[in-house]
């Protein structure tokens, strides 16, 4: 029988993986952006997303499916947004932690209500909150009303003076996500992350077990808002324009399609859904301009049937086979 | 197999040069990207025919086929070529599409964009991409009026227009109304139509009251409830910007109602849906076209020609949003021709073009076009306003009014807004 | 002073609109639990269906008040067709997924329709607006409602009452009832519960497509009308309580009549009220007003 102190000290050697492992895949990203210059907007585009998605994967993990991710995307958006129009905030630290807890507080505040429903009552809930946001957004002219409106680049205070080029912004974008990977990971790895599953499993028997299945939910909600906020500031950096749309429930549905494309496995995987999607996209676009909701949701049915894990899967099949044969 | 492959290609080839004729055909022909709404509600009414208008221009221009001043080949004797893009998906994926045609694609040159929305998100990408982009329908004054571009022109007039000269169109046929009413849709577009509309309304005449003002959703689809509303509120006028499906299943539902018989009814783009003849616009309905275009279009050799081409290639009457897409590319056809003579007779760069857009008047299918605002990037036209009344079957306009540009549009400097509240001094 | 009975007036009508187009959506989550974000599309493939037959044979000149009974064959064959082949040719293959995927498979479904009725029929809109005035209208002083109106409020009260009394009265109703009311046991007992899908998911198509069909002479047909109509619809059933038939009547006449006097007298609130009340209705009773409490299974 093996003793507790190895299985311990088997637990800490595995850890620094998680960071080395980050690490390698985030310089990947920035080599892949900088090297394909002409993808480097869709890829940007797909980590912001991606980050939102991460969220819903913390939720989607626990059993619960989420319609409303785009209230936090948008609110984290508009909270960058009004900051630097309004409070004269250019500085990009300040504006993404602005964005993050913004998302953060109202993630935790809609929390404590939505973590006593379950199933098809807490999606349609999630649906309504984004909405009542999408419908508050668009009768406000001060905020732009359905238009919108526009957000410069932002400065750093490490670079010289001027606002940040788009390659800056793209590397920081790369940096934000390998560090969220690092952080979901690890956080997964704690009793609270390795909860999920078990909620989903039986949620009657988890709270038998003595753990709290709401305060566990409340807790994963709020971290997923958090997320989705920092998704949304980088993507009103990268796109330059934010407008009530990311608050209406299509865009939700678009990060649930991320996280089903990438899987629920691990942090990785929803990044991997979102660049997938965007490209599937882009294709879709250019040659069916006229039928690409029927690629998306052929996509969608072949991916459930076949690929239930999500590409992940295929990666982690493929990684596994590679180190192998290495 | 290969040979006889590369036997066919060289007799196609041939025959192609042949039939390319007098055209330089060692120049590149210049590439622009259109962008209009190919799907979605905003196709029938204003995607399908401005993307009609541009494909008329193409095939006229590379023949060389408009009138004078326009007589050259394509722009300044070099043949153009065309990209369409769809403009649905949101402003997310249309600064993508915007980004993939200048990198991907190599366009020289951008015209296009329905939607406020998007070209408010378009024009910083513009200006990032060094890119000229023309706008050739969205309305928003926001444009010039909060920021300025160097590589962003919109050939043609802006919003505010619109609902200023509905303001004096209404009060002029009907100097003794009391109340008034608007049915809009409740987004940007129609808020901002509203909100100048009444406030033109209440600097020409103080002391109307509002009886009912319904905002529906765009897309609702139903409005009983809203006529209802409208009706038993008994204005003396009824504004609306509704446009498309929802202004299509609007006179569907008022039409057993008598809605717009007892009360008239402006509509500011309702020369989108004079074209179809299964919907049918009660007498004494007052329409817009968002200028001098569709029927309201002066006379002239070139308003002859258009509509002739237009005719013949697309078995149909031409709509505003033609006419505008027309101008514009007509507008950037006389920008390149100027930079380029300019520039001793050699093709212009960028700047050689911009330099030469600034300020510029040219004429179009509706008549003369001045680039007055925006430091030279804006244009302004006259807003022109008709009641209908329907002939022997067959849809007229009585008491056309035209109110010049400097009526209906505020000066350089000035925001719509402001302009209306203060009384729209000229 | 008018304004009150048009407020109710108008409130009902369009309950009886909702009812119509959220009763399918209702049956269908009640026995196969499948919350059918597709329901929109076959109420937009309802109303082409109905605008092609309905064109066809104004254009041919025949007697125009034939044109109702196209209405009602465009909705019983479309939503027949279609909902036979998604529910064999797609869904059938996921019964044994949990809810949430159901869900998203029935939004994959109703991407894939939407542009396949823009293939089919094109981006340009369509009208038959001959049917929606031909049989006169009725007034209320100086307000005028076409009689067509009761064409719509028949339809809502006799799929209603029909849904009710099928349900209660008849053998394969009875069953459908222990269907509802637990899947398994149903199995266990030796009902063809895989038929049964069948015919709930068909009738439920159906009465979606007829919504579409007996509302197309009152719009302009065109691709995005179902996107509208799945969120309302969602509404009154959530509100009604989901999978309950008398839950979708009063889900339908609370969201009519909110809507109705938001319009005539608070315009300015329209927008969002629908959600808030949805959002206020869950929680205060998050299984609707009608639907009893489930206990919860270990």
């Amino acid at each position: 029988m093996k003793s507790s102190s190895t299985m311990h000290a088997r637990q800490r050697a595995r850890r620094p993986q998680h960071a080395l492992i980050a690490l390698v895949v985030t310089l990947i990203l920035i080599a892949l952006g900088i090297g394909l210059s002409t993808w480097q907007f869709v890829v940007v585009v797909a980590l912001s997303k991606g980050l939102a998605a991460l969220g819903l994967v913390l939720l989607l993990r626990c059993g619960l499916v989420s319609f409303g991710q785009g209230l936090y995307y948008c609110a984290g958006a508009y909270a960058v947004g009004m900051a630097m129009s309004h409070l004269g905030i250019r500085d990009l630290v300040p504006l993404l932690l602005l964005a993050t807890v913004s998302a953060a507080v109202i993630a935790a505040l809609l929390g404590v209500l939505l973590s006593r429903y379950r199933d098809i009552f807490f999606a349609i809930l999630t649906l309504a909150f984004t909405m009542i946001l999408y419908g508050l957004l668009i009768r406000n002219p001060v905020l732009g009303g359905s238009d919108g409106f526009n957000v410069q680049s932002p400065t750093f205070f490490l670079l010289a003076d001027g606002a940040l080029s788009r390659r800056t912004m793209f590397i920081i974008t790369a940096v934000v996500v390998g560090v969220s990977i690092w952080a979901v990971q690890r956080f997964l790895a704690t009793p609270m992350g390795r909860l999920g599953p078990a909620m989903k499993d039986n949620e009657i028997r988890v709270e038998y077990l003595g753990a709290s299945a709401r305060r566990n939910i409340f807790w994963n909600y709020t971290l997923a808002g958090a997320l989705a906020g920092l998704g949304g500031g980088l993507t009103s950096f990268s796109i330059g324009h934010i407008d009530p749309d990311l608050a209406f429930w299509t865009t939700s549905g678009e990060f649930l399609f991320i996280a089903i494309l990438g899987g629920t496995r691990n942090a990785y995987a929803p990044f991997l859904g979102a660049i997938a999607l965007e490209l599937i996209r882009s294709l879709a676009f250019q040659y069916v301009p006229n039928s690409w909701q029927i690629v998306i949701g052929v996509s969608m049915l072949v991916i459930i049937i076949f690929l239930p894990g999500g590409l992940i899967s295929i990666a982690r099949l493929w990684l596994r086979s590679a180190a192998r044969g290495a | 197999m290969s040979y006889q492959i590369k036997i066919v290609s060289a007799a196609v080839a041939t025959a192609l040069l042949a039939l390319g004729g007098t055209a330089q055909a060692d120049e590149k022909p210049v590439k622009v990207g259109i962008v209009t709404f190919m799907s979605g509600a905003a196709a029938g009414p204003f995607g399908v025919p401005a993307r009609h208008g541009a494909e008329v221009l193409l095939e006229e221009l590379n023949a060389g086929k408009v009138p004078a001043p326009y007589d050259s080949v394509g722009f300044g004797g070099t043949p153009l070529e065309f990209v369409y893009i769809d403009e649905s998906g949101g402003t997310s994926q249309q600064v993508t599409e915007f980004r993939n045609m200048v990198d991907r694609a190599g366009v020289d040159m951008v015209i296009g964009y329905t939607s406020s929305g998007n070209c408010l998100a378009i024009a910083p990408v513009a200006e990032e991409l060094k890119t000229l982009t023309m706008f050739y329908d969205c309305g928003t004054p926001r444009i010039f009026e909060d920021d300025e571009h160097h590589y962003v022109f919109r050939p043609v007039a802006h919003g505010t227009m619109d609902n200023v000269g509905a303001a004096m169109y209404a009060v002029d046929q009907k100097p003794d109304m009391k109340t008034y009413a608007g049915i809009n849709q409740n987004y940007a577009w129609g808020q901002d139509s509203w909100r100048d509309f009444e406030g033109a309304l209440k600097q020409l005449k103080p002391d109307v009251k509002l009886t009912t003002s319904q905002m529906p959703k765009l897309g609702a689809g139903q409005y009983n409830a809203e006529i209802s509303a409208i009706m038993a509120s008994n204005p003396d006028i009824l504004h609306s910007s509704f446009y498309g499906g929802d202004l299509e299943g609007l006179i569907v539902q008022a039409q057993p109602r008598g809605m717009m018989e007892h009360v008239p009814t402006i509509l500011t783009t309702g020369e989108t849906i004079t074209h179809d003849n299964k919907i049918k616009i009660p007498d004494g309905t007052i329409i817009g076209a968002r200028g001098p275009h569709g029927v309201f279009a002066p006379d002239s050799e070139l308003n002859t020609w258009f509509r002739n081409a237009y005719q013949d290639q697309i078995k149909g009457d031409p709509w505003y949003p033609s006419y505008k897409m027309a101008q514009t590319i007509l507008g950037t056809k006389a920008a390149y021709e100027k930079a380029k003579a300019d520039n001793g007779g050699q093709a212009p760069n960028t700047e050689q073009i911009i330099a030469a857009f600034e300020g510029l008047t040219f004429v179009a299918p509706s008549g003369e076009v001045k680039m007055a605002l925006g430091n030279g990037h804006q244009a302004v036209q006259e807003v022109v306003y008709g009641t209908a009344r329907n002939v022997d079957g067959k849809l007229t306009f009585e008491n056309v009014k035209r109110y010049p540009s400097e009526v209906v549009t505020p000066p350089e400097g000035v925001k719509s807004e402001d302009w209306i509240k203060n009384g729209m001094k000229h | 002073m008018l304004m009150l009975p048009a407020a109710i007036i108008d409130g009902i009508m369009y309950a009886a609109w909702l009812f119509l187009v959220a009763v399918g959506l209702t049956l269908i989550y009640g026995v196969m639990k499948i919350l059918n974000l597709a329901h929109g599309a076959f109420y937009t493939l309802g109303a082409y269906v109905a605008a092609t037959f309905v064109g066809f044979w104004l254009a041919g000149d025949y007697n125009p008040y034939y044109s109702y009974l196209l209405l009602l064959l465009a909705g019983v064959i479309g939503g027949l067709v279609l909902g036979v082949l998604v529910e064999r040719g797609i869904l059938r293959r996921f019964y044994k997924e949990d809810q949430v995927v159901l869900l998203l498979v029935t939004y994959a479904i109703f991407l894939i329709l939407e542009d396949v009725v823009k293939m089919i029929w094109g981006v340009e809109p369509y009208v038959i607006s001959q049917p929606y005035g031909l049989l006169g209208s009725f007034n209320i002083g100086l307000l005028y409602y076409p009689n067509y109106n009761f064409v719509i409020l028949g339809a809502a009260i006799l799929s209603g009452v029909g849904l009710a009394l099928f349900l209660k009265l008849t053998r394969p109703g009875k069953l459908l009832r222990v269907v509802i009311h637990d899947r398994e046991i149903s199995m266990a007992l030796g009902i063809n519960v895989q038929r049964y899908f069948l015919v709930t998911f068909v009738a439920g198509s159906i009465l979606a497509a007829l919504g579409g069909a007996l509302t197309a002479p009152t719009i302009s047909v065109a691709p995005e009308i179902g996107v509208e109509v799945i969120v309302l619809a969602f509404a009154v059933i959530v509100i009604g309580g989901l999978g309950s038939l008398p839950g979708a009547a009063l889900g339908a006449l609370i969201v009519g009549l909110v809507r109705s006097f938001a319009v005539h007298y608070f315009p300015e609130v329209e927008l969002f009220s629908i959600y808030a009340v949805m959002a206020v209705v869950l929680i205060v009773r998050p299984m609707g007003l009608f639907a009893a409490a489930e206990p919860r299974k270990i």
